[in-house]
């Protein structure tokens, strides 16, 4: 198994490669000029030469694709545009706030699809079945930040109850675990969560009723065993189906929150991404991207490696 | 000697929105301690659905049961769910006919056969580990110490139907419910399979009922032989008076109709027709529109099984 996850982690490799040639060079197909936005309009052309000499732009492409590679291996993603300080640092920041929401948004919507989708599966009256297949549909196709929007008006402009915006109190100066920031927290992960439930959910209870129609259920009930004993075993055999999906929709959470961070101005990579492209931020655009997908290929890799020790009959190979 | 097991006047219904289906229409046996009675019938004749009912498999809120099924002195058919849970597995084992889908893909064998041991001994894990493995001993499979570990699609068809009698077995039932349990495998390996059951059906003195489409099967395994058609009983005998001298017309047919020694460049014999829809329960004999000996009587009221001689009944009005 360690050898497995091991060789699946060389095989990442080549990906990467093929991720940062791709990364790179999308934004550099882009239109806009990065350093037109940093400078006045009628700067004279010495400056312009000047500060694209400065930041290698004058370079041909691939000698630009080289000396990014090269310096982004050590760990160095360069400098923004826009603020002048390190991309890792800025990455880092709003990469632990996104991951922050997009944990709590999985672990909501994933307890709740797994319960909602098995309930149904099991459901025997049609109501329960076809509730929960609302819920899912609902889910799937409202419109989520027109939901993070309608939940502010709710929650935080009407009741009053909770934050409409931030990632905590005015003075935080980082996410940290108290009161205050879990606030915060509740209507962003509400909002984020809806899309991940309404899939999710459809996935489980698909794959439970599939399960459930198969022979080795009634031979579980024919030798007796409990029925929270058979639940364990179909649960067991819908797994592989469901991580796959599971997997997928975390890694959109990570990358995809744009509009529910910039509704909720929640200081995450969607937020700096929105606003890396507006500046044409180059750097920044390509080192989040860059880490997200990073982070994409990980996770796949993990939820591969899962599937593999629950179901033996997927080739390790 | 008591009866292990009396079926009395069985129905049942399938009942979903659109359709209901009389699955099984009044079929009436018993069976005793150290017999195997084998039921004989073509797919949808109501055989297996007669089997399942034994040990109420079919989704409760679908099936309407009707009639009588006592297990020594207790009635299966009003069994709450915790005791219908203990007797299954414990007093009464079934068999599947496909192993390759009643074994849970992605438990290994040990764990199946351990989970069912610890389920109604309450044996430590370890004790119902070494019992799985003195099971696999006992049905022969080579390096039980390996096999227990191994995942049902790492093993031959074979070997996985022998772990499914091991874990049939695991629990010492008095009865044994065959589902077609060679019908999946290759012919030599059926073989083994049936002289396998024999064998164990003898050394634990169980009492089995082997359902099967097969009559070389039936006839090789059994001490009676039941032929189901349309959900009833057609005929009722003992294996040498069935072979010998069948009585029901859609037994003789069968009969008839398999390939055994000196046949060569004969004409095979075929049933015409086929059976009838199950939506509504006949008010005749079921059988009447294929038989060749059809009469004005046969299709006025459905026919009783008369016993023609000890042990032997049939459902025909032509049968003296």
């Amino acid at each position: 198994m360690l050898l497995y996850a091991l060789r699946r982690l060389i095989y990442l490799v080549p990906v990467a490669f093929g991720v940062s040639l791709l990364v790179f060079g999308l934004v550099h197909l882009a239109p806009g000029d990065p350093i037109s936005a940093i400078v006045p309009p009628d700067a004279p052309k010495e400056v312009v030469d000047k500060l694209k000499e400065y930041y290698g732009f004058d370079q041909p492409l691939p000698v630009q694709y080289l000396r990014w590679l090269g310096v982004t291996l050590t760990g160095d993603f360069g400098t923004s545009i826009g603020t002048g300080r390190p991309v890792a640092t800025e990455v880092a920041s709003a990469f632990g706030n996104t991951l922050i929401l997009a944990i709590a948004a999985t672990l909501l919507a994933f307890t709740l699809a797994v319960i909602l989708g098995t309930a149904a599966a099991y459901a025997k009256s049609r109501i329960v079945d076809r509730l929960v297949t609302l819920i899912s549909l609902v889910g799937v196709s409202v419109p989520h930040f027109w939901l993070a929007i309608v939940l502010v008006i709710i929650f935080a402009v009407e009741l009053g109850a909770l934050p409409p915006m931030g990632i905590g109190p005015e003075n935080s100066t980082g996410w940290r675990f108290d009161r205050a920031h879990l606030a915060h927290m509740v209507l962003p992960t509400i909002a984020l969560s809806v899309i991940p439930l309404g899939v999710v959910t459809r996935t489980v209870r698909s794959t439970v009723k599939e399960t459930l129609s198969m022979e080795f259920v009634t031979a579980l009930q024919a030798k007796g065993m409990r029925d929270r004993q058979i639940l364990f075993h179909v649960l067991k055999n819908a797994a592989p189906t469901c991580l796959a999906v599971m997997g997928l929709q975390a890694g959109n959470l990570i990358g995809g929150s744009i509009l529910i961070e910039t509704v909720f101005a929640w200081p995450g990579t969607g937020f700096l991404l929105n606003s890396a492209i507006f500046r044409r931020d180059l750097p920044i655009l390509q080192g989040t991207t860059l880490v997200l997908a990073g982070f994409f290929m990980l996770l796949n890799l993990t939820v591969d490696v899962i599937q593999t020790m629950v179901d033996p009959r997927i080739k390790r190979g | 000697m008591s009866n292990l097991l009396q079926v009395n006047d069985l129905h049942v219904t399938f009942v979903t929105p659109d359709r209901t289906v009389h699955a099984v229409n009044g079929v009436s046996f018993d069976l005793k301690r150290g017999e195997t009675l084998g039921i004989l019938g073509e797919s949808g004749s109501g055989k297996s659905v007669t089997l399942r009912s034994i040990l109420r498999l079919h989704p409760e809120h679908r099936t309407r049961w009707s009639g009588s099924i006592k297990l020594g002195g207790d009635e299966v058919l009003e069994m709450g769910p915790r005791a219908l849970s203990d007797l299954r597995g414990q007093r009464v084992a079934m068999i599947f006919q496909e192993p390759a889908t009643a074994f849970d893909p992605v438990f290994t064998i040990g764990q199946q056969i351990a989970e069912t041991v610890r389920r109604h001994t309450g044996k430590s894990d370890s004790d119902s580990w070494k019992r799985a493995r003195e099971l696999l001993e006992m049905v022969r499979i080579p390096s039980p110490e390996q096999r227990l570990k191994a995942y049902p699609h790492e093993m031959s068809g074979g070997m996985r139907q022998r772990a499914m009698i091991a874990l049939a077995l695991s629990c010492n039932p008095s009865l044994l419910l065959a589902d077609e349990p060679t019908t999946a495998l290759d012919a030599t390996v059926q073989i083994q399979v049936l002289l396998l059951i024999r064998e164990l059906q003898r050394e634990f003195d169980l009492g089995v009922i082997f359902v099967t489409h097969d009559i070389g099967v039936a006839v090789e395994v059994s001490d009676r032989i039941g032929v189901m058609y349309a959900g009833k009983l057609v005929e009722l005998a003992p294996v040498e008076r069935m072979v010998d001298a069948p009585q029901h017309p859609y037994s003789r047919g069968l009969l008839a109709s398999t390939v055994h020694d000196g046949m060569r460049g004969q004409r095979l014999e075929a049933i015409p027709g086929a059976p009838p829809d199950l939506a509504e329960v006949p008010g005749g004999c079921s059988f009447a529109p294929r038989c060749k000996f059809v009469r004005p009587d046969c299709t006025a009221s459905v026919p009783s099984l008369r016993e023609v001689e000890t042990a032997h009944a049939v459902r025909c009005v032509l049968a003296a």
